[in-house]
């Protein structure tokens, strides 16, 4: 059986299943649970500077998006970091790592863009016996608007300087965890890389209004009448943290850098894309929020049957195999042809495809008198909407069409050589082949 | 005095109260919020929807579940009425399994459709009580008699009425509903729903009921077609086939009648029924009547049918139903005679054949001891009046719904065409009501 074990910036746990700072690490009551359920790991709920703890706001301070069935498809917050004494959550920390020497133990931490601030507590919390600390220069709400959070990490600046004073302070690993609330996510991570930090880990949540009350005229959550912006989460965000997570991968200037990546896991499935696409390690929030601890079980037992499958014994025999393959538009291969295909025996006739392709697409789908939908390959572009709005899975296929072969729709054979935009003949800006 | 279920012969009151209410209460419990949320979240939308095909009334289902699940059941409940005035009563009767329910693409997927039948009761259910959704156009001028309270007398005088003509509606009985109030099983239409349907269906305006006035008797087509501009037919089958046996023994008696003195029965504890009970068909009465005798207490219940499973008209639904109340079905039999001396005490029947293609009855016989028998062998047009052409026992319509007689409409039940069946009936109400429409407006 595949051995998950995971080594990351020096620090081993059983799995890379980590859960990530918030609600679910905010005590040593929860930190135990989630140990004894299986999580490799916890970064414990951000922690503050001593003295008289943030409060939160005690109305509602989550907001929903939903699926079919009701099911969580994103989180909204506008909770701040723990609202508990430092001392008392050091003290917890302590007690727990002592208990649970395998399992990581990464003290989250945001105190004011101070120089002391930082260099003063670094040493206080390390004492807990934690494995590393993550800069937590994430939090859209509340925390920023005090010049903390991602008021910093918006800024490479503040975050190089924060992360260079930090490694000062410390010989632990430093992460420093970024908002996704930026237009690239290149500069925070070049920055936190210059500064010196070990690792950078990725998303936190992303500015959001999930819903408005139609009837009180406010966003939700709403507290007596008026609402705020909060952090998205949950599965609604892993695109966009993918995204990030690969961009990250694949720049020169930060390939290489470890990655713990976050936003939106929910399944062994989710984790393995963040790890193929060069995350070290996972952190998890909102399925652990959404179904309880329980949920790392299936992580664990379907990551390893995948690794088996794959002839994978150990974690580090896949992180990163999927960044060679992403690139840019410009590099796609445009002589590449797909035809939709549907599968007759699988098809329900509900005529989504249909609908999709005649009215959004390219009236490529033909529909008969008794609802059989085939797809007219010389209209055909291969968009993949059918696909994707066709509720049996692997009904509707791509298939491509062999070099050679007539591509119906420009009446020309498919050509065997690859052939990009970069020098595509109704590009201007074509450099010549060769 | 107690009857138990074990008392001979015919008897009210085998069951407690409690027991016969807990009988009768609805045959499907309504939806509730999150049960008809979870239900509509399983609606594809599809393009062109099978279901809505499938529906006599073509009701746009996709679109009325899609408001159900933003949470706008009351628009949901205006886009059914819209083409059904009686979905109420459509979503509580519908043979849903082989109409909008057996071509919803959930069944071709998982064997298991959106509950279409359920939501339809469940945004119906929300407007009942609520000011009628659709108002009068202006006044035409023009009336138009309707004979016959049923389904399609309804449906079509609704519409009319809509479109703007003065209606007056003459049935027969004392009360409106058709087979909805007098047919229906008891289990499907709870709580006096016919009655409270067509309450809030009137509120329309423009609809005046007259009832105890029978065509052939109080009014006549001749005199209809005097003072109206229009009339429609919408009479149903009033008549019952007979079954030529025993009907001089006390116990027999046709099924359509008991389930209407059932229906009509303020307490469920006076209707009388047998200890063993024979029901002679195979369809959706025969069962109904079966059911709810067994329902009332009666011990022993045998529906015998004389084709075999596969021929009887009622669904694979209906017949399990029966079967789940501790109906007995016997296919291929027919019955060939009863015993009894005044008060029946079995009934004789005969093993069937195909022979040919022809049903012939063997000589091999048996006798079930019985104190009851119904017959449930189909009904037929009663009263229909001389100037409508007949086929096949119905009045003869053409795709207007138009009869032989000029300015003379028919629909439901009593006209060619189309299932018996309640949505069939609103369906052939509401066409044919288009058509005087048009023919109104355009003939001025
Ligand atoms: C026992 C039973 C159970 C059924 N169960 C179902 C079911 O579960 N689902 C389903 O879809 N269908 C069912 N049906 C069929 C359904 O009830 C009929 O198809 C439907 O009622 C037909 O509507 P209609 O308006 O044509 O006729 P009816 O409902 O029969 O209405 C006809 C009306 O005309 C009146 N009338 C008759 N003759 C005259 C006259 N000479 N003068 C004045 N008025 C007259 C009658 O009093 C009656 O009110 C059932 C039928 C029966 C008998
Ligand atoms: C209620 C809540 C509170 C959070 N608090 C913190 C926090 O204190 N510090 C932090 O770094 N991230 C915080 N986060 C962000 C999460 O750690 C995580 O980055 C984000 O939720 C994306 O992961 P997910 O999609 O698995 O939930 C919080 C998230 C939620 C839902
Ligand atoms: S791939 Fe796009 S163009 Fe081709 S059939 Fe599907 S929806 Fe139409
Ligand atoms: S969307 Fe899929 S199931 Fe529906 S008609 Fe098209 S191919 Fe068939
Ligand atoms: S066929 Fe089924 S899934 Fe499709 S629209 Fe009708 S109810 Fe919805």
């Amino acid at each position: 059986m595949a051995d998950l074990t995971t080594t990351f910036l020096g620090i081993t746990s059983p799995n890379p299943f980590w859960l990530a700072s918030a609600p679910p690490t905010d005590k040593e009551y929860n930190v135990r649970r989630a140990f004894e359920a299986g999580w490799g790991g916890v970064v414990w709920k951000t922690l503050g500077t001593e003295g008289p703890p943030v409060v939160n706001v005690n109305g509602p301070r989550y907001g929903a998006i939903h699926g079919a069935d009701r099911r969580l498809l994103g989180l909204n917050n506008i909770e701040l970091i723990t609202d508990r004494p430092l001392e008392v959550n050091l003290e917890e920390m302590t007690r727990v790592k002592k208990d649970y020497p395998d399992r990581a133990l990464i003290a989250s931490v945001m105190v004011p863009c101070e120089e002391k601030a930082w260099k003063d507590i670094l040493p206080r919390i390390a004492e807990t016996g934690c494995d590393g600390f993550e800069l937590n220069f994430g939090c859209p709400h509340g925390m920023a608007e005090r010049g903390m959070g991602s008021a910093v990490g918006q800024v490479p600046e503040y975050i190089e300087m924060v992360a260079r004073w930090c490694k000062e302070a410390t010989d632990l690993p430093v992460i420093v965890k970024l908002t996704p609330n930026i237009t690239n996510i290149l500069y925070p991570a070049e920055a936190a890389k210059r500064g010196g930090a070990d690792a950078v880990s990725l998303i936190n949540t992303i500015n959001s209004i999930t819903s408005v009350n139609l009837d009180s005229m406010a966003p939700e959550p709403t507290i007596d009448g008026k609402g705020t912006h909060g952090g998205y989460c949950g599965p609604a965000v892993k695109p966009i943290a993918l995204n990030m997570v690969a961009e990250i991968a694949r720049n020169p200037a930060t390939h290489g850098l470890p990655i713990s990546g976050i936003g939106g896991i929910t399944t062994w499935r989710d984790a393995a894309e963040y790890m193929v696409l060069g995350a070290g390690n996972v952190q998890v929030c909102t399925a652990a929020m959404t179904y309880g601890f329980k949920v790392v079980q299936e992580m664990i037992s379907g990551l390893s049957q995948w690794m088996d499958e794959k002839g994978y014994t150990k974690t580090s025999d896949f992180i990163g195999s999927a960044v060679p393959n992403v690139t840019d538009w410009q590099y796609l291969n445009l002589n590449y042809v797909a035809k939709a295909r549907i599968s007759q025996d699988d098809c329900i006739k509900c005529g989504r495809c249909y609908a999709a392709c005649e009215d959004t697409s390219h009236q490529a789908i033909s529909m008969s008198a008794d609802r059989v939908f085939e797809v007219k390959d010389d209209e055909c572009v291969a968009c993949n909407l059918c696909v994707n709005v066709c509720p049996v899975e692997n009904c509707i296929t791509m298939e491509q069409v062999p070099a050679g072969q007539m591509d119906e729709r420009t009446g020309k054979p498919v050509p065997a050589d690859y052939g990009n935009w970069t020098t595509h003949p109704n590009n201007p800006m074509a450099t010549a082949a060769e | 005095m107690t009857t138990t279920p074990r008392e001979n012969g015919i008897a009210a009151g085998r069951l407690a109260g409690p027991v016969l209410q807990e009988n009768f209460c609805d045959l499907h419990a309504p939806l509730d919020a999150h049960e008809a949320k979870v239900a509509a979240d399983r609606c594809y939308f599809c393009h062109d929807a099978p279901c809505m095909t499938a529906c006599p009334t073509s009701i746009d289902i996709p679109l009325f579940i899609r408001q159900i699940s933003t949470g706008t059941a009351e628009a949901a409940a205006k886009t059914i009425f819209t083409q059904n005035i009686l979905g109420g009563m459509c979503a509580r009767v519908c043979p849903t399994e082989t109409l909008c329910e057996e071509a919803c693409v959930r069944n071709t997927a998982e064997g298991q459709p959106v509950e279409i039948g359920q939501l339809q009761r469940y945004a119906t259910d929300r407007m009942l009580d609520r000011a009628h959704p659709f108002a009068r156009a202006e006044e035409t001028g023009f009336s138009v008699a309707v004979v016959g309270a049923g389904p399609a007398g309804l449906s079509a005088a609704h519409r009319l009425a809509m479109l703007g003509h003065q209606v007056v509606v003459f049935d027969a009985r004392p009360k409106a509903g058709g087979l909805n109030e007098y047919g229906i099983a008891a289990y499907k239409s709870t709580d006096g729903f016919a009655q409270k349907e067509v309450a809030w269906l009137l509120e329309i305006g423009g609809i005046e009921v007259r009832n105890g006035q029978k065509l052939g008797d109080q009014i006549t087509l001749d005199g209809l077609r005097e003072d109206f501009d229009a009339v429609f037919l919408g009479m149903g089958l009033a008549g019952v086939n007979a079954l030529g046996l025993g009907e001089d023994k006390s116990g027999v008696m046709n099924a359509v009648d008991f389930i209407a003195g059932l229906r009509q029965a303020s307490d469920l504890g006076s209707v009388p029924v047998g200890r063993r009970v024979v029901v002679i068909g195979g369809g959706m009465t025969a069962i109904d009547a079966g059911v709810q005798a067994k329902l009332l207490g009666a011990e022993e219940v045998t529906i015998a049918y004389r084709r075999g499973q596969q021929a009887m008209a009622a669904s694979e639904f209906e017949q399990d139903l029966a079967k789940a109340s501790g109906v007995r079905i016997l296919c291929n039999v027919a019955p060939v005679g009863v015993t009894g001396n005044g008060s029946l005490t079995g009934v004789t029947l005969a093993y069937t054949d195909t022979q040919n293609g022809k049903l012939v009855v063997t000589d091999e016989t048996f006798t079930l001891p019985a104190d009851q028998l119904f017959s449930a062998i189909g009904q037929s047009l009663s009263g229909a009046p001389e100037a409508v052409t007949l086929e096949g026992g119905k009045i003869k319509v053409d795709e207007n719904g138009h009869t032989s007689a000029k300015g003379v409409w028919a629909g439901g039940d009593c006209a060619t065409g189309g299932d018996d069946l309640t949505v069939t009936a609103v369906a052939e109400g509401r066409d044919a009501a288009m058509n005087i429409h048009t023919v109104l407006m355009g003939g001025k």
